[in-house]
């Protein structure tokens, strides 16, 4: 099949023959077919909303449930995600103007002494995908790094990530500066990366351990809703 | 330098290597987000207790503490001029403990990954990768250490850089790969991969195997992948004692010194020949690893059921290697794989 790459010309397709094709292209990690994709829908008259949520993040959740079950890896998926934020670049702008809905606002670092950014830029990218708004610290934070960033204002979700069982205990460092300073509560503490385990985020007092990028997007997402069916019965 | 390890394997059939670095200076009181490599210049007493914890447990081969001395990692804490003086500090303290003995104990410098992305998505190139490596593994050789480790790998092309260094430096070596994603590396390699990318290496290694990864069973279960994938080098077995837990304010592994005993002996039953532990792994566990290692004769292959009766179960279904392995989509333009 792969053989009649030729005749795919995006510009011919109509449009439910072309928003699967930008699954297939996000899928296959193509930059530029998804740049051109995203153009199209737009020149068709299509809201910068739908060709996110329809082109873009309907692609990258098929991505992520493949990611999840161990069929794509960390090389496919960086592919995707960075063709995904090719087609971000396009979207943004057009987004911000329009006023298009935002899920929550994240903030997410790699922990003090860890280096590892891999599965915290794949969070970042499959949250933005999905419609959060997501601050990115980088690597090695300390406490304070984390706390000065969410005191900066209106963040639901904290995410942090170590790769190293000598980095993975300073998230707890995080979370009981977040108790002594009476803050703990006004977050949603997602944790993950490669030697944690449910049962570690328990334990060190994080709401979730999310072991890739595709469950912390669901997690987030249920979290927010349990958040606003508490405000709203508060209300 | 080389024949060492090589000697010894011929001599005992089977070496014992030693146990965890990371948790186990954790329990000297490294803190949280700290460089372990500071303390091979501010704390050396302590690592050579590490060291001697694992010698006088029976490790035939122990690692330095210089899994993160390379620039990439070094560089987070302000200390990238710091690689030749933390990594020959490592390496120093290891000989002395080395040559104390009456028997033979081999010094194995520990190369840990750079933390960069190498390859098509990745902003590492092989040169400077390359560069890292080889200044790390120069100085850990002239600090004393026989053989260069290494080790927790995930991509292909970053050990091919180590590798390539290490020639350089006219080093031998031996390399592990962590098996944590689904019975895979981070990046994908299975078993078989790793088998095939070995093979393909212009300057071989002693040894290769597994590291790290997740519990003890799935590495069993990649040692049993080398083998079926015709490894003819011999293979390393490097396991976690199990799972990490959160206990009373530090990282506590949950595998008993019994149950490391039993993955001692079930992994020389897989066809491991360099055998020790990872994360969580005291001289207790090492003690007991060596006793039964000792006392036992080689015994047949373990089936996956007998592996998971002892060790308790996979954390994935497969991994990735034989016929049941899920394809990845069909896409119009690249087709299915």
């Amino acid at each position: 099949m792969s053989d009649d790459e030729d005749e795919i010309i995006l510009a011919d397709m109509p449009d439910e023959e072309l928003v699967p094709q930008m699954h297939d292209d996000l899928y296959d990690g193509m930059a530029e077919e998804i740049k051109e994709g995203v153009n199209i829908l737009l020149g068709r008259g299509w809201t910068p909303y739908r060709v996110l949520t329809e082109g873009l993040v309907e692609g990258m959740r098929i991505v992520g449930i493949d990611f999840r079950d161990g069929i794509l890896f960390v090389p496919e998926v960086l592919l995707a995600a960075n063709a995904m934020k090719a087609g971000m670049a396009i979207l943004k702008p057009l987004l911000a103007e329009t006023g298009a809905p935002r899920l929550g606002n994240m903030v997410i670092g790699t922990v003090k002494g860890d280096i590892h950014d891999i599965g915290k830029n794949l969070v970042t990218m499959m949250m933005e995908g999905a419609g959060f708004e997501v601050r990115d610290l980088g690597i090695n934070n300390s406490v304070e790094s984390y706390i000065g960033a969410l005191n900066e204002g209106d963040i639901d979700i904290l995410g942090m990530s170590a790769l190293l069982t000598t980095t993975m205990p300073y998230m707890k460092v995080v979370i009981d500066t977040m108790v002594e300073q009476g803050m703990r509560d006004d977050y949603i503490v997602l944790v993950g990366g490669a030697p944690l385990n449910e049962e570690f985020g328990r334990a060190i007092g994080a709401d979730a351990y999310c072991r890739d990028a595709a469950v912390a997007v669901e997690t987030a997402k249920e979290f927010m809703a349990k958040k606003h069916n508490r405000m709203g019965a508060g209300a | 330098m080389s024949e060492k390890l090589l000697k010894l394997l011929d001599r005992q059939g089977w070496v014992l290597a030693d146990g965890a670095t990371g948790t186990n200076l954790f329990n000297m009181g490294l803190q949280a987000g700290d460089p372990p490599e500071f303390w091979n210049v501010d704390k050396p007493e302590l690592i050579e207790k590490l060291y001697r914890g694992a010698v006088d447990a029976g490790s035939d081969l122990f690692l330095t503490n210089s899994f993160g001395s390379n620039a990439s990692r070094l560089k987070l804490h302000n200390a990238q001029g710091r690689v030749r003086e933390l990594s020959m500090a490592a390496a120093g303290i290891a000989r002395e403990v080395a040559d104390s003995q009456s028997r033979t104990v081999i010094v194995a410098g520990s190369m840990g990954p750079t933390g960069e992305i190498m390859g098509e998505v990745g902003t590492l190139t092989h040169e400077v990768a390359v560069e890292m490596f080889e200044e790390q593994a120069a100085a850990l050789i002239e600090g004393g250490a026989d053989v260069l480790w290494v080790e927790t790998i995930s991509a292909p092309e970053e050990m091919a850089a180590a590798a390539e260094a290490i020639r350089n430096v006219g080093a031998s070596w031996c390399g592990t790969m962590s098996f944590d994603t689904a019975g895979r590396t981070m990046m994908g390699v299975t078993s078989a991969d790793m088998v095939k990318f070995i093979d393909g290496l212009d300057y071989q290694p002693l040894g290769f195997g597994a590291n790290c990864g997740t519990g003890a069973s799935d590495l069993l279960r990649t040692v049993l992948g080398f083998v079926e994938a015709g490894a003819k080098l011999p293979i390393i077995a490097k396991g976690n004692a199990g799972i990490p837990k959160y206990v009373h304010g530090h990282i506590h592994y949950d595998g008993t010194p019994e149950l490391m005993a039993d993955y001692a002996v079930l992994a020389r039953n897989c066809g491991a020949r360099i055998i020790g532990g990872c994360c969580g792994t005291t001289p207790e566990h090492l003690v007991k690893m060596r006793e039964v290692l000792d006392a036992q004769p080689i015994g047949e292959t373990p089936t996956l059921e007998e592996i998971v009766a002892k060790l308790g179960d996979f954390s994935s279904a497969n991994d990735g290697t034989g016929d049941n392995v899920a394809k990845r989509r069909e896409t119009r333009r690249r087709g299915g794989r």
